[in-house]
């Protein structure tokens, strides 16, 4: 589906059927310097079973025009206005890394509009380290190296892909090599700043899930905790060895903690 | 402390893909001989056939056993996924069928497996799929053959019969100036020489025949996709980036982006040409894999012992090995091919096609049969076997001469090696 949003082309996945405003729709918004494909068997399930899906390429991100957007709550405020855009009052807003906080930031400050949240591989704040920060600012291969190496569980590294033959550090990497010089930083530099989590996390009215790999090494604990902590009615899933990649190292586990939430 | 990295070749040579088996905890490979899988439910089911949950159907589509292979060889040549098949060549075919159809053209080496120059010069033409072959020094020929229908181009890691190096970086370029992917046949080279994908590849393929299961036991081919091309901005490949009928309007670079050609080979061309593998040969093939750096290595050291010994023999007219001296490709081999060439190559036997077939009847730690990349050593002389009905004349624009001779050099003692040949040579020249 193609929309414009303050002038600018976007595209979002919505699996051959355009939203309809008498379904229930569920949102999709990926993480750093990745894109709307990360959802695909999300989606195609959600459409199946007779909800709108939109997997939305944030801007600067895969076929939506840049630039990247520069803050988190601008994120959140681009996603109120993708759903104006389609024609769709409210929605289930999933989002993982830096997409679950955009979708943290709009269901406190659009609170009409979620109607609950699902926050994958997510922390409150979600400090960058330099030693990827550095990199990914001077557009340096070993940032989406760096990315690649810490994104996945260690398990991840072997493999054992329940998606056939893929090899899932190497779509990773491919992934995140299309992303455009600069995008990378801008999505990690929002992240880094973002403040705000723990403040907009107690305003947040709806449900929310919370999605978490035991063995994610991009999200502190503590982070997740105080998150956790701060939303009035949450929920939690933690898969066992799993990294911060969990849409591609788990994707049937996420899928059906997704379909009961949802519901 | 040293950064983190990725894990190593050998490493993943032995561990990607196969995990302790999730259902029974067994270390080596499972060999699933099953023919389909159990749905758990129905709407599981729907949802397999749908492309939302991720495992396995039947065993055409997609095998536990033959997705570790697939992962580990992906993992290995540096892609994101691959598919295991029926043999060399039905990788080949998957490859041109899934983005190239009738009215479509390639651009292809001319120094290339027999049977690969088959399928293209005479039975793609059946299908109105042509192919160009160009000389495979000639990065300017390539370029000059390519047409607005061209879908591909295609070479050797190293070529057949006369070892010519395939300079892949600058036919990558050539390819991608002209928005077209460039497709590599990585059997003589293997993942453990040669990684085509970092020169710039996009796509690769094996006959797992050969060096990946490395003795000779099965017949199997591996395609890998790198990943990296972008099919939607070369707006010539309409098969990924428009909707497949044959899946219900499913866009692939849409809904898989980098991940697009892969999909699409394995939703459509294992579904419907149905050339799989079997999973006992996925086993196979994962074995051999285990040892693939080792068993290289020495391949390649017995491979340098033969060429210098051959180098020195009076028997010996040329021998064409890029790593030999006078070979036209040696110091591209140098930089593309560091640890090695491999261990297939030619030579010249002095004195025609008689005293070739001596030569080949005297060897006896070679075996005289049609294949490459066995651990034993194999040896194979064309004017007096595959190529016996052709004269001189049709055999030199073949690029064989009446005296040539092909090895394959095993992993055996080299000093048992270069006896045998001294022996049968000797014979060759009485
Ligand atoms: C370089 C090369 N490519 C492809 C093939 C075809 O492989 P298969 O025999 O597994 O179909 C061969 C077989 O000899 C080969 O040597």
């Amino acid at each position: 589906m193609e929309l414009r949003i303050d002038d600018r082309r976007v595209f979002a996945a919505t699996y051959g059927r355009e939203p309809d405003p008498g379904r229930p729709t569920v949102l999709f918004v990926h993480g750093a310097a990745m894109d709307r494909t990360v959802w695909t068997l999300f989606g195609r399930y959600f459409v199946r079973h007779e909800h709108n899906a939109i997997a939305v390429d944030l801007p600067g991100h895969g076929r939506s025009e840049g630039p990247p957007l520069e803050s988190i709550p601008a994120m959140a405020d681009w996603v109120a206005a993708l759903l104006d855009a389609a024609g769709i009052d409210s929605a289930f807003l999933v989002g993982h890394s830096m997409g679950s906080l955009a979708v943290l930031d709009a269901a406190a400050r659009h609170p009409e509009r979620a109607r609950g949240i699902v926050l994958v591989g997510t922390s409150a704040p979600m400090p960058v380290t330099d030693a990827l920060l550095d990199p990914a600012r001077a557009n340096e291969r070993l940032a989406l190296d760096l990315l690649t190496l810490w994104g996945h569980s260690a398990r991840a590294h072997v493999g054992g892909f329940s998606v056939p033959g893929m090899w899932m550090t190497g779509g990773g990497l491919r992934l995140v090599e299309r992303a455009a010089p600069g995008v990378l930083f801008a999505d990690l530099d929002a992240c880094n700043r973002y403040a705000d989590g723990i403040e907009r996390a107690r305003a947040v009215r709806c449900p929310a899930l919370l999605v978490l790999g035991e063995r994610d090494s991009m999200t502190p604990a503590r982070a997740v905790r105080d998150l956790e902590a701060a939303l009035p009615v949450s929920r939690r899933l933690v898969i066992r060895h799993g990294g911060h990649q969990l849409m591609s190292e788990r994707p049937n586990q996420v899928l059906d903690a997704l379909a009961e939430f949802v519901g | 402390m040293p950064g983190p990295r990725y894990l190593g070749f050998d490493t993943l040579s032995l561990h990607a893909g196969q995990p302790p088996d999730p259902a029974t905890g067994a270390r080596a490979a499972p060999i699933y001989q099953s023919a389909s899988f159990v749905f758990p439910d129905a709407d599981h089911a729907a949802g397999l056939f749908n492309l939302e949950r991720s495992g396995h159907v039947y065993s055409r589509l997609s095998n536990p056993t033959n997705a570790m292979l697939e992962e580990r060889v992906a993992a290995l040549e540096g892609g994101l996924g691959a598919l295991a098949v029926a043999s060399g060549q039905a990788a080949l075919h998957l490859a041109v069928a899934t983005i190239a159809g009738a009215g479509d053209h390639l651009v292809a080496s001319r120094s290339l497996y027999g049977g690969s120059h088959n399928l293209l010069e005479y039975t793609l033409p059946r299908f109105g799929i042509e192919t160009t072959f160009v000389d495979p020094r000639d990065a300017r020929a390539f370029r000059a053959a390519i047409r607005p229908t061209t879908r591909l181009l295609f070479g050797e890691t190293v070529g057949n019969p006369g070892c010519e190096v395939l300079d892949i970086p600058a036919i990558a370029e050539v390819a991608h100036e002209a928005g077209l992917p460039l497709l590599v046949d990585n059997t003589f080279a293997t993942p453990w020489l040669c990684r085509p994908i970092e020169l710039g590849a996009d796509l690769v393929y094996h006959s797992a025949t050969k060096f990946l299961s490395g003795h000779g036991v099965v017949i199997g081919g591996v395609l890998v996709d790198g990943g990296r091309f972008d099919w939607d901005a070369s707006g010539r490949f309409p098969t990924l980036s428009e909707p497949h009928d044959g899946f219900h309007g499913l866009t692939y670079t849409e809904e898989f982006g980098p991940a697009a050609f892969i999909t699409r080979a394995r939703r459509e061309g294992l579904r419907d040409f149905g050339a799989c593998m079997a999973p006992t040969t996925a086993f196979y093939v994962l074995q051999g894999l285990e040892t693939l750096s080792i068993r290289m290595d020495r391949h390649v050291a017995n491979t340098r012992e033969v060429v210098a010994f051959l180098e020195g023999h009076d028997a010996v007219e040329w021998v064409s090995y890029p790593e030999a001296k006078g070979h036209p490709d040696r110091e591209l081999a140098s930089r593309l091919l560091p640890k090695g060439a491999g261990a297939v190559f030619s030579f010249g036997v002095r004195g025609g096609r008689a005293a070739g077939q001596r030569f080949i009847e005297r060897l006896e730690v070679f075996s005289h049969l049609a294949n490459v990349g066995d651990a034993k050593s194999l040896v194979i002389h064309p004017a007096s076997t595959t190529h016996h009905r052709m004269d001189a004349e049709a055999l030199a624009a073949a690029g064989i001469s009446e005296g040539l001779i092909r090895l394959s050099v095993g992993i055996e003692d080299p000093a048992d090696l270069t006896a045998d040949l001294g022996r049968a040579l000797r014979a060759s020249q009485r």
